[in-house]
């Protein structure tokens, strides 16, 4: 077998997109400013010369409306893709996904196979295109939510989302755009709905997703050199959570650290830490520790993002004293809440 | 198109003189005013444009270059008290509601002197003391604040006007239409402008527009409305004016088209495929607003070209120094971060 392919996070979600364009006539795309610019993360690239105005569609700023024509395309029996490019432009076309593709499927018997991808995670750009929507996504019966790591998981999870029957809602982190590694081939998928274990290891469990993942290998390289086997799961789904997965690694390690940039509130993190509660409580040696988002918009100053923020400090910190304390932790703020 | 409401209808020439342009005052100090707020907005936008592509504004931003009649015409189109709601490309109507420069730039650098503490950015720049209800990452979401502010003012009969923008992309989302209907069936001190600039990001607007102008589509919703020459900054002060005084007088909100341009890509470093440099030229030579005004003002024997050059040295100096104020700034202070979410959450202790 000869090496997989390198790409970028970017690239490997253009790839997966053309192999499925190829593969089925009836997969368009659709979105502002897709044809030309190829989407403001060069996540269509190239894609308009090869596949003409009707499949790379360009929309005006109406996500209202792409959402609906999506929805109603989708039942009409083909597969559409809307490229939202941020996420929180979805606010505006909430009705379309949350009361009519989450619910048709419940409501009249009919799957409305619908991708919506869109790039968020907090990056630049102030409060109001930085907003953590798989939160209440996940929150959402009907809605699958994907958030991969690696473009390994991008490109596979695109093919499940493209040959499933059902709405995925395809979150792709900003920072993580240029990102390299890995890439599937064309029948490389990756089934939605499943954890990885990016990095094994016996003695604490840390759970994350998309951009948290980078940062949870990093403390773990930093703690290996201290003694402490940090075992990191990706979720790369968030909805359908992998229970199996995350309980698994739990009741192996006995220890557990969910880190998640969502603001703390009722975050993914709070579900995670209630599966764990739910399934591995009498295999804990520690309290699960959380390193969250504050609760807080995001402001545009770099130092007021990075102060409300997981950062490395912050999870190696709290990785190690969960994974170091016997008997009860007296302080109570440890992982407790915000960064800082 | 309805005629049976002799106060809606399309224009398409500037409103209160379809004849020609309109006349100018002999009001030399004021005018010359209005030219310096001009060359103030056009000195800071290059500049904070250069400071953007050097990584001093975290984030980039959306230069407003070519665009500065409209803001200068709208905002002295205005009395005190009235109220803009700006657009993600707003510092020209952030700069000629005045506020300081210096506050300004420090709030794109994200410092502790700008005009929200670095909290907002380019995007999110507000300053309600001066009637700037907020700019807006929000495609279209600024004309809805504008809306509640004018429904306010009709509820509090302050005498206040609103005005609400967006632009020509703007004019394709659906709440922008919630916002005018509801306008014109409450009869609210609004000024909507669409700030037509032909293109969203890389699409020409005209790709993905039905009908034939935004002025056209907006007068079916019932509420006068207007294409004005927005590279004419008396022309969109009259129009402002005329329809802010209606609006006052309780006869309800109009539409204004504003046919303008930006010379610079959607964002600072954006490589510009989608139109010609032709066509570009052709908008700088021939249809400027600032050296439109400016001869105009001298033609009338209300400028010389020491004034002229006295006001460009004086925004090049103001500019200046809001760069060193930005530069010498403090970062805001990290322990605010989570701080003044909301006094219910901070009651709560959920924001740490
Ligand atoms: C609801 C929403 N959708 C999409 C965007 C992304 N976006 C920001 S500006 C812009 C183009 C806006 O074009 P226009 O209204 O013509 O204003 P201009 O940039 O020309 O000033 C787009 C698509 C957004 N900010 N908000
Ligand atoms: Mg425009």
């Amino acid at each position: 077998m000869s090496a997989p392919e390198q790409g970028t996070y970017s690239t490997a979600y253009q790839a997966g997109m053309r192999e499925e364009m190829e593969r089925d006539a009836t997969v368009f795309v659709l979105g502002t400013d897709l044809y030309d610019r190829g989407g403001h993360f060069s996540q269509v690239n190239g894609l308009g010369e090869r596949f003409g105005h009707d499949r790379i569609r360009d929309t005006p700023i109406s996500e209202a409306a792409m959402v609906a024509s999506g929805v109603g395309a989708a039942l009409a029996g083909a597969r559409p893709v809307v490229d939202l490019n941020f996420m929180d432009f979805a606010y505006g076309a909430m009705d379309e996904l949350i009361n009519q593709a989450a619910k048709i499927r419940y409501m009249w018997g009919r799957p409305v196979p619908l991708v919506v991808r869109a790039s968020t995670g907090v990056a630049q750009g102030g409060a109001q295109h930085n907003n953590s929507l798989q939160t209440a996504l996940m929150n959402v019966p009907g809605l699958a939510v994907v958030y991969p790591y690696r473009p390994w998981d991008v490109k596979g999870l695109l093919k499940s989302a493209l040959r499933g029957e059902d709405p995925v809602v395809f979150m792709m982190h900003k920072m993580l755009t240029g990102a390299r590694g890995p890439v599937g081939g064309p029948d490389e998928l990756v089934p939605i709905g499943r954890a990885r274990i990016a990095r094994p290891g016996t003695d604490v469990t840390v759970v994350t997703y998309g951009y948290g993942v980078g940062l949870a290998e990093k403390a773990a390289e930093t703690l290996s050199g201290q003694g402490v086997d940090v075992e990191v799961v990706d979720l790369r789904t968030l909805a359908p959570l992998d229970v199996d997965t995350v309980v698994g690694s739990v009741r192996r390690t006995g220890r557990a650290v969910v880190v998640d940039e969502a603001p703390h509130l009722a975050g993914p993190a709070a579900e995670i830490i209630a599966t764990i509660s739910d399934r591995a409580f009498w295999y804990l040696d520690q309290p699960v520790a959380r390193v969250t988002g504050a609760h807080s918009p995001i402001p545009h100053s770099p130092v007021l993002v990075d102060a409300l923020l997981p950062d490395l400090d912050v999870i190696v910190r709290t990785v190690r004293d969960v994974a170091t304390a016997q008997g009860p932790v007296l302080d109570p703020a440890v992982g407790a809440g915000a960064a800082r | 198109m309805s005629t049976d409401d002799d106060q809606a209808g399309v224009l398409t020439a500037p409103a209160p003189s379809a004849a020609g342009p309109a006349d100018l005052p002999a009001d030399g100090p004021a005018l010359r005013d209005w030219l310096g707020d001009m060359l103030l907005i056009r000195t800071f936008e290059e500049t904070a444009d250069g400071l953007a592509l050097r990584g001093k504004v975290p984030g980039g931003m959306h230069p407003a270059i070519g665009q500065e009649a409209v803001a200068v015409g709208i905002a002295r189109g205005l009395r005190d008290g009235d109220v803009v709601a700006g657009t993600h490309r707003s510092h020209h109507h952030a700069l000629a509601k005045h506020l300081p420069p210096d506050a300004v730039m420090a709030e794109l650098y994200g410092k502790r002197d700008g005009a929200n503490g670095g909290r907002g950015g380019s995007m999110h720049l507000a300053d309600f003391d001066r009637g700037l209800w907020g700019t807006n990452g929000i495609v279209g979401a600024g004309l809805g604040i504008a809306l509640g502010g004018a429904l306010g003012s009709s509820i509090l009969r302050n005498g206040s006007v609103a005005v609400g923008l967006f632009g020509d992309g703007g004019a394709n989302t659906g709440r922008t239409w919630e916002f005018v209907n509801l306008a014109a069936v409450w009869n609210l001190p609004l000024v909507v402008v669409c700030e037509n600039n032909l293109y969203a990001v890389e699409t020409a607007s005209k790709s993905v527009t039905g009908g034939t102008s935004v002025a056209e589509r907006a007068a079916g919703f019932g509420l006068p409305s207007h294409q004005v020459d927005g590279q004419d900054v008396l022309a969109v002060q009259v129009a402002v004016r005329a329809a802010a005084d209606r609006a006052r007088s309780g006869a309800g909100p109009t539409f204004l088209e504003m046919l303008t341009y930006r010379y610079k890509g959607h964002n600072s470093g954006e490589v510009v495929r989608y139109r010609t440099e032709d066509e570009v030229l052709q908008w700088r030579s021939s249809r400027d607003p600032v050296e439109r005004f400016s001869a105009r003002l001298t033609d009338a024997g209300l400028l010389t070209p020491e004034q002229l050059t006295d006001l460009a040295d004086r925004a090049r100096r103001t500019i200046d120094h809001a760069v060193t104020v930005a530069e010498e700034s403090p970062w805001p202070d990290p322990s605010t971060a989570a701080g003044n979410v909301s006094a219910w959450s901070d009651s709560q202790g959920y924001t740490r």
